[in-house]
């Protein structure tokens, strides 16, 4: 047999599944971050707790949400609560371990960009804005962040600090008197990174299967640097491919449908 | 005391120009009809409250119903941008909407506060965030006990929220299951409230610590099945994803976004709600 084919979309969905721990607690970011949170629990993290920001904690949708509120996650939840006990409690009272997220344009040090492209007053594109994103950023005992690698999304310099990751670098979130780690994981279509331990500047740790330094450097708008000791993502196993696949596609008949996707 | 009335009753007698309005739902019974029977009226230079700005905002910022959005995130969830809002804040069509943002931790203790009666709320955030800069309205205290630094933002206390809720009882208590989101803080924030329903029992036939606005928290009630359509009422119908898809390239063209809301909003009425579900029902 040989080796299972995969999409670079499909790698990086698995990489980003694979850092969730059983036993962690996870505020789930919508789209990239979301499949990649349920793929970890249909496969080595059955236990993970799932939240998301519509107040349902401990959810386990059969498909993936749209929004962050379709019935499914309230139907599979532990409990569902208000949106303001959520922020309060649950995400300000620190019993969240990682939040997950995308970003739509984002710097070296792990700081998002998802409110404009352009000048705040007169945006040249008006973005949908932080959401949950400002005190996920700063309230997660750490941040993993997912998302496809180009130029206009990873810049040498985000036009609004939507979320603060390691702001100017080094101790910069100590000296905001912030305490949790932020950003420790960006796991791209291209590559995994992580912060340098000094600088903070998002270093490439490993490169998934068949991408070279280049194709990273090549989608990337600052100049990257790469680990001494380069590692090769493991490709995707038989059973995370599987589990993707049959999740995309349940999902893809639920939303066209128009059904929510509860299992018949 | 509630009063039950037609939902175009309930709109004319809470809703004036000028007004401070939550229309609220977070990703869940959103008041798609409320807020559609606004636009038939005609009410003008609204300042619309929500923490998620979808749809519906979409629609009466594209209609030139709005002066000023205070919101936390505008998007129309999983499939993109808010194309009406964006054509008012990048070029001015219909009109410029004035903005004021906050993340939603600032917009779930603002409403908080409202409901409190407290002038304002304060919370662990927005640190090393940047809306702190463009926003006036996002300052912060200093906790008198331990000397950390907390962000404050006002509280938030609309004229009028409007909220959609599964159902009520005769005597006009309201019950909300599913996800309740911000909803029982946004009516007891506001000085008036119009709440639409699924239906109207004679018992609510809940449990003691279900979520419910007791009848003398609410101004009137509206009985409109559907009411929520292409959002969902929980255990009632489930969310017409397949219509938030849609909404990307109806809204992507001023002229085929006017032809859809006189078609769909200015054309229609309360009653029309009850027809967009059934398919949506009988899939469930």
């Amino acid at each position: 047999m040989s080796e299972p084919d995969f999409t670079s979309d499909e790698m990086m969905t698995i990489a980003a599944s694979r850092a969730l721990k059983n036993s962690d607690v996870c505020f789930v970011g919508i789209g990239a971050p979301s499949a990649a949170c349920n793929v970890a629990r249909l496969t080595h993290a059955p236990d993970v707790t799932l939240i998301y920001e519509s107040g349902t904690i401990g959810t386990a949708p059969q498909v993936l949400p749209l929004s962050i509120g379709d019935g499914e996650l309230c139907d599979t939840a532990v409990t569902t609560v208000s949106v303001p006990e959520m922020f309060r409690y649950w995400l300000q009272g620190g019993r969240v371990t990682v939040g997950f997220l995308g970003a739509a344009q984002i710097d070296r040090f792990g700081n998002i960009n998802t409110t404009v492209i352009g000048d705040y007053d007169t945006p040249k594109t008006r973005l949908p804005g932080g959401g949950g994103a400002p005190e996920i950023a700063s309230s997660c005992g750490e941040i993993f962040i997912t998302l496809k690698q180009s130029k206009r999304a990873m810049v040498d310099k985000i036009d609004f600090f939507t979320s603060f990751g390691h702001g100017e670098g080094g101790d910069h979130r100590q000296r905001l008197g912030i305490s949790t780690k932020g950003p420790t994981l960006m796991v791209t279509d291209l590559a995994v990174w992580k912060p340098d331990p000094v600088t903070r500047e998002f270093t490439v740790v490993s490169l998934h299967p068949g991408v070279t330094r280049e194709m990273v450097q090549d989608n990337c708008g600052w100049t990257v640097r790469f680990a001494e000791d380069l590692a090769q993502t493991s490709r995707p196993s038989g059973v995370e491919l599987t589990t993707l696949r049959d999740l995309n596609a349940r999902t893809k008949a639920a939303h066209s449908g128009g059904k929510t996707g509860e299992a018949a | 005391m509630a009063h039950f009335m037609t939902l175009p009753e309930a709109v004319a007698q809470n809703l004036k120009a000028g007004d401070t309005v939550a229309f609220e739902g977070f990703t869940h019974l959103i008041p798609h009809a409320s807020a559609h029977e606004a636009i038939r009226q005609g009410i003008k230079d609204l300042t619309l409250v929500r923490m998620t700005p979808d749809v519906v905002y979409d629609q009466l910022i594209g209609m030139g119903a709005v002066r000023k959005l205070i919101f936390s995130y505008a998007g129309n969830p999983g499939v993109g941008l808010l194309r009406r809002l964006r054509d008012s804040v990048e070029n001015g069509w219909p009109n410029r909407i004035e903005i004021e943002e906050h993340s939603h931790a600032a917009m779930a203790n603002a409403y908080e506060a409202g409901a409190a009666g407290l002038p304002f709320a304060t919370f662990r955030g927005y640190k090393g965030a940047e809306l702190a800069r463009v926003n006036p309205n996002i300052k912060s205290v200093t906790c008198p006990f331990t000397g950390e630094e907390l962000a404050a933002v006002p509280a938030i206390r609309p004229d009028v929220t409007f909220i959609h809720a599964q159902k009520a009882d005769r005597k006009g208590n309201v019950l909300i299951e599913g996800i309740v989101g911000v909803q029982k803080e946004a009516v007891l924030a506001a000085k008036r409230s119009v709440v639409t329903v699924e239906e109207i029992v004679d018992d609510l036939d809940t449990h003691p610590n279900a979520c419910v606005l007791p009848g003398w928290t609410v101004t009137a009630i509206s009985l409109v099945p559907g009411g929520a359509h292409p959002s969902y009422a929980h255990g009632y119908y489930p969310r017409d994803n397949a219509s938030y898809i849609a909404w990307d390239k109806i809204a992507a063209d001023r002229d085929r976004f006017l032809a859809w809301m006189k078609d769909n909003v200015l054309d229609a009425t309360p009653e029309d709600f009850a027809d967009r579900i059934k398919h949506l029902r009988s899939a469930a």
